[in-house]
C-alpha cells in the first residue's frame, strides 16, 4: 500500500464512472460545485471531467484561499514586507498573488527580505534565530491551515517570543458557500464538500446546506478516486431524491471534526464582522482575526495597517462565473483588463481558475480532447 | 459556439501570436525558472536586441556556417546550491550540461571553455574537488577544457562557486534537427526517468526535512545521441535535453514552434516512485522538474521502435520510453491522457514551481 497509486487506479475509475453514467438522466443537466481549490487541482490534473457523462458539469468553487484574497490585503502585506526591520514569511503560492502594484516576488526583487516557508513554525524558528529582526508570518488559508497558525501563536506566547507577529488572512468556508446559496440566480444541484477543511471543522457545519437549502453535500478526499466516488454518492442522492450531508473522506474526516484544533482556534482567533473576497465582495463573518488575548502578536495592530481597499472594477463578474450564470468569456473584462499576467478576479489568479484555464486553452479547458488511451 | 465567444477566442489567439513584450520593472526569481517569464525575458528583451539568424531558432546550440560545415556553439551558467548533491556536483553538471546542449543539437563536441566565479573564503578542498569533477566529466565525454577564466568576488556576492561553460562542436551535416522537421504521427521518445535531478536538489537543500534516496541524473548524453543517430538516421527530427522547466516546457516549445499538437500518455512516463512521492509531498509536478541526463527526441514513426531499442541497450537509456506522439490537433498545445483515464492540458511552467498550500 503506497497510499497514492491505489487511489489513482484507472480500472476502478472506469467502473465508478460507469455507475455514475447509469444514474444520469439523459434529459437533465447536473451542475455540481467542488468548493475546494485542492479538488479543482485534482480534477484538472487527472482529467476527471472526461470520465463523466456530458450531462454532469463540475463548477469550480470559491475555495482557493490565495485566489480569493483581495488586492488590498496583498498591498498591506507588501507594505509590511517593505519595512527594513521585517523578515516577511509566507507560503510559496502566496508569492505570485497580485496586489494593485505587483506581487511579493517583485517586492522581493526590489530588496524586501521575503522568505518562503512550509509551516508557520518555520517562521517562528526564523524569529528565534533573528532576535534583532521583526518576523511577520502572512497567514492564509481556510480552517485547514488556521490551526497550525493558532498552535504557532500559542507556542510564541508560551516562549515569550516578542519579535514575531502574524498578518492574519484566514477565511472560513461556510459563509461564502452560504452567500452562493442565498443568491437567487444560483444554478447548482449539489456540492462536493472540502476534505481538509472538514478534518478540522467536521461535517456538521454543512448540515444547513441540505436542511435549509435542499442541496446535497458529500465531503470528499483529494485523490481522483475520492472525487469520483463523491460524485457517485451525489448522483445517488439526486437519483433517489435524498438530500443529506455524507462523508466520503471517512479515513481522515470525523463527523465532529478535530476538537483539539477547534479549541486552539477558539482561543487564538475571533470572527471578523466582515471580510472582502476578490471578485465576490464583502461577506459577513467570513474571516478570522487574532483574539484580544493575542493582540500583541497581531501584525495589523503592530504596524497599524490602514485597511486599504482596492475596489474590484465594476465590470469584474467572478461572482456570476462562480455561480455558473456566466461562462468566462462572457465576463466584460475577460482577456482585456483581466488576464493571467494581471488578474483582476479570483478565477484568473491560479492557472486552474476557470477563467485562467479558458484563457490558456479556450474551449479545450472544458471540452473533451480525444487523443486515445494508447499511443 | 456563439459569435461573441469566437471573437474572444480569435482575439486571444492573435495576442498569443504577437511577439512578447518584456514589461517587468525588475528581474525576479520567476525570470530564472525556465517557464513563461523566462520566455518573455528571452523573446521580449534579448532576441530583439541581438536579432540574427543563428540565434533566431532558440535551440540548445546555435549553428554557425563555417566553410562547408556548421559550427555548433552553446553556453550555460551553473549556480546550483548546494555545490555537492547526491549523484553529482556543480563541476560535473557544468561540463555535462554544455556537452549535452551540443549533443542534442546533433553536434560532436570539440572543446569547452570554463569560467569560475569564486567567492572569497571558499575552501580550496571544495574548489579542488569541483575542478577534478570537471576534468573527469570532460574525459568521460571525450572533450577538452581548452580555455578558461577565474574571478574572485567578495564574500556574500556568490554562493561559493559559479561555473560558466561554453562549448563548440561540429554539427552533423546529415541531420536536420528542428521543430520544422517534425510531422504529425512522429513519436516522442524520452531516454529515461524524469525529474531525478530537480528532486535530488530540492531534497538536498534540506528546507523540508524530507529523507529520500534520490540521485541527480547528470551524465553526458553523447552516447545516447550517437545511438539515436545510428538507429533512426534521417528519421531523427528533433532533440532537446529537458533541463530547467522540464519536459512540460520543452514539449510546449515544440508544440508552439512546430504548429502541431503533442499527445502524451501519463502511464508511459518513466518516473521513479520516490521522485513521484517527493513531488507529491512538495506539491510540484514532475513534468516541470529539471533533468540533467535525459533527452527528448522526436522520431519518425517507422524509426521509433529501432530508436527505442537502441536507447535501451545503452547505459543511461535502459528506461527509455515512447511517451507521446505529434498530432495535427490540438494545434500548438500539449495534452496528456492521464493514468486515471481523462485528459489534461499541459501548460508551460508559470513562474517558479512553487509548492501549493491548497
Amino acid at each position: 500500500m503506497k497510499y497514492v497509486d491505489e487511489f489513482r487506479n484507472g480500472e476502478i475509475a472506469r467502473a465508478v464512472a460507469a455507475q455514475i453514467a447509469s444514474l444520469t438522466d439523459p434529459d437533465r443537466h447536473y451542475k455540481l460545485m467542488e468548493v475546494c481549490g485542492g479538488h479543482t487541482h485534482t480534477i484538472y490534473r487527472h482529467g476527471i471531467k472526461d470520465l463523466l457523462p456530458d450531462q454532469v458539469e463540475l463548477v469550480h468553487g470559491p475555495g482557493c484561499p490565495v485566489c480569493v484574497l483581495p488586492m488590498g490585503r496583498v498591498d498591506e502585506g507588501i507594505t509590511i514586507a517593505e519595512r527594513p526591520e521585517v523578515i516577511f514569511t509566507c507560503f510559496g503560492d502566496m508569492m505570485r498573488v497580485p496586489g494593485s502594484r505587483g506581487n511579493l516576488l517583485e517586492v522581493k526583487a526590489e530588496g524586501a527580505d521575503i522568505r518562503m516557508v512550509y509551516s508557520p513554525l518555520d517562521a517562528l524558528r526564523i524569529a528565534r534565530e533573528n532576535p534583532d529582526r521583526e518576523v511577520v508570518f502572512y497567514a492564509i488559508g481556510f480552517e485547514t491551515t488556521a490551526p497550525s497558525t493558532a498552535l504557532t501563536l500559542q507556542r510564541a506566547k508560551k516562549e515569550g517570543i516578542e519579535n514575531f507577529s502574524v498578518f492574519c488572512n484566514h477565511v472560513t468556508i461556510v459563509p461564502p458557500v452560504r452567500a452562493l446559496l442565498d443568491s437567487p440566480d444560483l444554478r447548482l444541484d449539489a456540492f462536493i464538500g472540502p476534505g481538509h477543511v472538514s478534518t478540522v471543522i467536521g461535517c456538521r457545519p454543512y448540515e444547513f446546506m441540505s436542511e435549509d437549502y435542499g442541496k446535497p453535500c458529500v465531503v470528499a478526499g483529494f485523490e481522483p478516486l475520492d472525487l469520483l466516488q463523491s460524485i457517485l454518492m451525489l448522483m445517488r442522492q439526486l437519483d433517489e431524491g435524498r438530500c443529506e450531508v455524507e462523508n466520503q473522506y471517512g479515513r481522515v474526516v470525523l463527523w465532529e471534526g478535530n476538537v483539539q484544533a477547534l479549541k486552539s482556534m477558539a482561543e487564538v482567533f475571533e470572527l471578523r464582522p466582515y471580510f472582502e473576497w476578490r471578485g465576490l465582495g464583502f461577506i459577513a463573518q467570513s474571516a478570522l482575526k487574532l483574539s484580544p488575548a493575542y493582540a500583541d502578536f497581531d501584525a495589523e495592530l503592530r504596524y497599524s495597517t490602514p485597511g486599504v481597499r482596492v475596489a474590484d472594477p465594476k465590470a469584474c463578474q467572478c461572482g456570476e462565473v462562480l455561480k455558473g450564470v456566466l461562462k468566462p468569456h462572457e465576463c466584460k473584462v475577460f482577456g482585456t483588463a483581466c488576464t493571467p499576467e494581471r488578474p483582476l478576479g479570483a478565477l484568473m489568479v491560479s492557472s486552474e481558475g476557470a477563467c485562467a484555464a479558458y484563457y490558456n486553452f479556450g474551449r479545450k479547458s472544458f471540452e473533451k480532447v480525444e487523443i486515445g488511451s494508447k499511443g | 459556439m456563439t459569435e461573441r465567444e469566437q471573437r474572444v477566442l480569435d482575439a486571444l489567439e492573435q495576442n498569443r501570436r504577437r511577439p512578447p513584450k518584456f514589461t517587468a520593472q525588475r528581474i525576479d526569481m520567476s525570470h530564472g525558472a525556465g517557464g513563461k517569464a523566462t520566455h518573455k525575458l528571452i523573446e521580449g528583451l534579448l532576441l530583439p536586441a541581438f536579432e540574427n539568424p543563428a540565434l533566431a531558432p532558440l535551440s540548445d546550440a546555435a549553428l554557425i556556417p563555417f566553410g562547408e560545415a556548421h559550427l555548433a556553439l552553446t553556453t550555460d551558467s551553473f549556480v546550483v546550491r548546494p555545490l555537492v548533491f547526491p549523484g553529482g556536483s556543480i563541476g560535473e553538471l557544468a561540463v555535462n550540461g554544455t556537452v549535452n546542449d551540443l549533443a542534442v543539437s546533433g553536434a560532436t563536441p570539440l572543446g569547452l571553455s570554463a569560467a569560475l566565479i569564486i567567492e572569497e573564503g571558499l575552501e580550496t578542498d571544495v574548489l579542488t574537488g569541483e575542478v577534478e569533477a570537471m576534468a573527469r566529466a570532460a574525459e568521460e565525454a571525450g572533450v577538452y577544457i581548452a580555455t578558461g577564466d577565474t574571478k574572485v568576488v567578495e564574500r556574500g556576492k556568490g554562493d561559493g562557486l559559479y561555473v560558466i561553460t561554453t562549448g563548440v562542436g561540429i554539427a552533423d551535416p546529415e541531420l536536420n534537427l528542428s521543430s520544422a522537421s517534425v510531422r504529425p504521427g512522429d513519436k516522442v521518445l524520452c531516454s529515461g526517468t524524469l525529474g531525478d535531478h530537480g528532486a535530488a536538489i530540492l531534497i538536498a537543500r534540506g528546507d523540508l526535512e524530507l529523507e529520500a534516496e534520490v540521485f541527480s541524473d547528470t551524465r553526458p548524453l553523447t552516447p545516447l545521441v550517437e545511438a539515436l543517430k545510428e538507429s533512426a538516421g534521417p528519421g531523427l527530427r528533433f532533440m532537446r535535453d529537458p533541463t530547467r522547466g522540464g519536459v512540460g516546457t520543452v514539449l510546449n516549445e515544440l508544440a508552439r514552434d512546430s504548429g502541431y499538437g503533442v499527445a502524451l500518455w501519463e502511464e508511459r512516463l518513466p518516473i521513479r516512485d520516490v521522485v513521484n512521492g517527493a513531488c507529491e509531498i512538495l506539491g510540484i509536478d514532475p513534468l516541470y522538474v529539471a533533468n540533467e541526463g535525459k533527452l527528448l527526441a522526436v522520431v519518425a514513426p517507422e524509426s521509433a521502435d529501432a530508436a527505442l531499442e537502441a536507447l535501451r541497450n545503452i547505459e543511461g537509456g535502459e528506461e527509455a520510453q515512447i511517451i507521446g506522439e505529434v498530432r495535427e490537433e490540438p494545434a500548438r498545445m500539449v495534452v496528456m491522457h492521464t493514468g486515471f483515464g481523462g485528459t489534461r492540458m499541459i501548460d508551460m511552467l508559470v513562474g517558479d514551481p512553487l509548492p501549493r498550500i491548497c
